[in-house]
């Protein structure tokens, strides 16, 4: 080897050398709290603070999390099938997920948004939106488990939603794509001006958490991306951002980006009431579906709505205004006092942001600049409270505290900026691993923050955890924001992918939580609520099974009668009334999953025998000494057996 | 070369120990009747009944009691055989009230606490279910229980 050989040699192996050195550097040079371990350290048996619910993206599920020691709770499924629990297979479940579309077993969840009353966030419903086939879910948050679906009709991608007014009067929902309107068979290159937005206001009713569509706005074709309601002074009203105000509908990504300014749009919902009460609105036909758990049968009903009400800005003068900000905005989130409306203009590197009481005085002024299809466009500077000049590169996603402080997300540069209203100024800035989008601070979009940690929730992973090939999951970090200085805290793995996720105290919900479904207030009209009430009936070829599990047998566990052809519906009562003695359900070829039932609860497992034979079932959630024994066999004679049915337990 | 093995009195102590105990435990096992008889109290268990004061038997709060035990007990509780748990004849005679109601209230702590429950326990494997029940209605099943044992033949010894 020549001497240059081997200067190049060295040299190389240098360079590799001061390259994993700088990068290893690089990952662990964070600004690590001390202390870090003792402020996320949760004793065994001890409880956290704070319950986190994220959502799951393309899970279609809610995660809950426990802060600060990020220990994952529990997964709520929501609209997604889930085979560990049986949401969505049993036959009670299943009506939650039909749609104008039929059933769906999935959809990509986005934003979880708790219920508020006052602006404050008060522990009742956690509500989340599905973006791909519009909808928004309800969950109980005294079962943790998904009460409602309701569908949004005339909307393409439900992705500025579902953002709740200060007393959830209100929930919203936006068209991310827009789509023509009504729906019809048009060329795609016609897009500009045919395709159209819809902003929909999904009224809940305040004590049973009843949504209904009470109205929908229709607006011009861009691309309607997050929202935010008011609260305080701008009570009354929400703001969603938008993009592709170019109205482009092929390579977004370049030809939605050319203006300098898009919009946020600022929408009063008590001025479409009033122009509503005058009969301005319009019905129209729709198809949406509207799916509700009865509680105290524990059965889903599925209905189709026909129709819903339309309302055009051109029939309700001062309903909304586009408010300019800067390129393409992502987020768009108002202060506890309601007074700053954040846009994260993604494209930009200054955060601009608007004044409610700035925007009044521009509309009572007339400080217009033009219009998009009919609807105002206030002046850029009337409207605008100040700028955060160089912020940061990607800012996407605001929240707050009690003290002035803004948190932003700014993908680009993969950090969260500290900044204060009315100055401006940065005041810190902390860097997260890696590509942060939303963050969360608990109650960090309500009138009270709890100003402990915010929680970066990064869309790519890399090295943060031990690897497991080519999929990772998502990782989110938790940063102490009590003191001057954010101090990084804990990373932990997520599921799916959170976007948005909201959290409070957790005595807020741990209080309500409910133990066990009461057996005496079981009204499911197949439930055995004794061992005297079980049997087995034929209803032409549909068998049921009226089953009862304690610990630990099922009764009936010998069956006899079923006939190939039939279709046998095992409707099984958890007798128990204890907490945390769930039992399981599972027979030999089922097509759906298991089902997993709660103590005083009746779920429905359905199965088609496929052969003739004597097949057992089980049960599948370990519940006590003699679990291995839970078992019983159902036999399955040819069609034509004239076998009558039998059942019996323990003879 | 065979040394006899050296005097061992911690050896024949223990003997001596073991043979007088197992005297006096045999005599305590000829005599059970007469400490129960002398009013030796039942064990009442541990859990929130301290005390019950029983009258003569109240026929609503048997009625009571019969709807609440066969809503939620008979999934494992047979009166005249062994089921899931013990059969429940006689159960008044053999356990104090507290210490049944007790067991209905408060299943789990009495199975890892009280030396009769944990016996139990070992004999059918199966925890003895927490029905979440109130006092009232356990107070009711006692009294079903009683009404139930206040039938039955007296036992011939
Ligand atoms: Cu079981």
């Amino acid at each position: 080897m020549s001497k240059a050989s081997w200067l190049r040699l060295i040299v190389a192996a240098l360079v590799i050398t001061l390259g994993v050195v700088v990068v290893q550097a690089q990952r662990t040079q964070v600004r690590v709290a001390d202390d870090a371990a003792e402020h996320t350290h949760v004793a065994p048996g001890e409880h956290d603070d704070f319950y986190a619910f994220l959502s799951g993206g393309y899970s279609g599920q809610i995660s809950v999390v426990g802060l600060p020691s990020g220990r994952t709770l529990r997964t709520i499924p929501v609209f997604s099938q889930w085979a560990e629990n049986g949401y969505g297979y049993t036959e009670e479940t299943k009506p939650l997920l039909m749609t104008s579309q039929g059933f769906l077993a999935w959809d990509d969840s986005h934003h979880s948004q708790l219920s508020q009353t006052d602006g404050v966030t008060d522990g009742r419903w956690v509500f989340i939106n599905g973006n791909n086939t519009p909808r928004i879910a309800r969950i109980d948050l005294s079962t943790f488990e998904t009460k409602e679906i309701i569908e949004i009709p005339n909307t393409g991608g439900n992705h500025a939603s579902p953002f709740t007014t200060e007393n959830s009067e209100y929930l919203v929902s936006a068209t991310r794509f827009s789509i023509p309107y009504p729906q019809q068979d048009i060329p795609i290159a016609d897009y500009e001006g045919n395709f159209k937005g819809m902003i929909s206001f999904i009224a809940v009713e305040p004590d049973t958490g009843e949504m209904s569509v009470d109205f929908q706005l229709l607006m011009p074709g861009f691309d309607y991306d997050v929202s935010h309601c008011g609260r305080g002074p701008s009570h009354g009203w929400c703001f969603f951002s938008s993009y592709n105000t170019e109205e482009a509908h092929t390579l977004l990504e370049v030809n939605a980006s050319q203006r300098d300014k898009d919009f946020v749009a600022a929408v009063n919902w008590q001025r479409a009431n009033e122009c509503l009460a005058d009969g301005a609105g319009e019905s129209v036909a729709a198809r949406y579906a509207h799916n509700m758990i009865d509680e105290s049968s524990g059965i889903a009903s599925h209905e189709m709505l026909e129709e819903v009400t339309l309302l055009t800005p051109e029939a309700c003068s001062g309903v909304v205004y586009f408010l300019p900000t800067p390129k393409s905005p992502h987020g768009v989130d108002v202060d506890p006092s309601g007074e700053y409306i954040v846009p994260g203009g993604k494209l930009s590197a200054t955060i601009a942001v608007h004044s409610f009481s700035r925007m009044l005085e521009a509309i009572e002024n007339g400080a217009v600049s033009g219009d998009a299809y009919g609807v105002p466009i206030l002046e850029f500077e009337s409207v605008l409270a100040g700028e955060v000049e160089r912020a940061c590169l990607g800012p996407l996603h605001n929240e707050f505290d009690t003290k002035g402080n803004v948190y932003t997300s700014c993908f680009l540069t993969s950090e969260i900026i500290k900044w204060k209203l009315g100055t401006w100024e940065i005041v810190d800035r902390i860097p997260t691993f890696y590509s942060i989008g939303h963050l969360l601070v608990p109650g960090g979009d309500s009138a009270q923050p709890w100003d402990t940690y915010v929680v970066a929730l990064n869309k790519i992973t890399k090295d943060r955890y031990l690897p497991t090939g080519p999929e990772l999951a998502h990782s989110a970090q938790l940063i102490d924001i009590s003191g001057d200085r954010m101090q990084m805290l804990l990373d932990f793995p997520t599921q799916g992918e959170p976007h948005y996720g909201q959290a409070l105290p957790a005595e807020l919900v741990s209080e309500n939580s409910l133990r066990i479904f009461p057996l005496a207030e079981n009204t499911h009209p197949f439930a055995a609520k004794t061992e005297d009430e079980t049997r087995v009936e034929r209803d032409g070829s549909d068998v049921h099974v009226y089953m009862t599990a304690i610990r630990s047998h099922f009764a009936p566990d010998v069956i006899e009668g079923v006939k190939l052809g039939d279709t046998v519906y095992f409707h099984v009562t958890n007798l128990e009334q204890d907490w945390d003695i769930p039992h399981g359900f599972a027979t030999y070829g089922m097509e759906g999953a298991n089902a997993l039932i709660m103590p005083g609860q009746t779920l429905t497992v359905k199965w088609t025998p496929q052969d003739v034979g004597v097949f057992p079932f089980y049960c599948t959630d370990f519940c006590s000494a003699l679990h291995q024994e839970m078992q019983g066999y159902i036999r399955v004679s040819p069609a034509d057996s004239d076998l009558a049915l039998s059942w019996s337990v323990g003879e | 070369m065979n040394a006899p093995p050296p005097f061992n009195f911690a050896g024949r102590m223990l003997l001596v120990t073991v043979a007088t105990v197992s005297f006096l435990a045999l005599l305590l096992l000829l005599v059970p009747a007469l400490a129960q008889d002398e009013g030796e109290a039942l064990s009442k268990g541990i859990g929130p009944i301290e005390s019950v004061e029983l009258g003569p038997i109240d026929e609503t709060l048997v009625a009571a009691g019969k709807e609440t035990f066969e809503l939620l007990c008979t999934a494992c509780h047979k009166f005249e055989e062994r089921y899931v748990g013990p059969p429940l004849h006689r159960v008044t005679e053999r356990r104090s009230p507290e210490w049944i109601m007790n067991m209905i209230l408060n299943p789990t702590q009495m199975a890892m606490e009280d030396p009769i429950a944990f016996d139990l326990l070992a004999e059918y494997m199966t925890p003895m279910a927490d029905q979440s029940v109130t006092e009232e209605q356990a107070r009711a099943i006692l009294e079903y229980f009683r009404s139930i044992d206040a039938e039955l033949p007296d036992e011939t010894p």
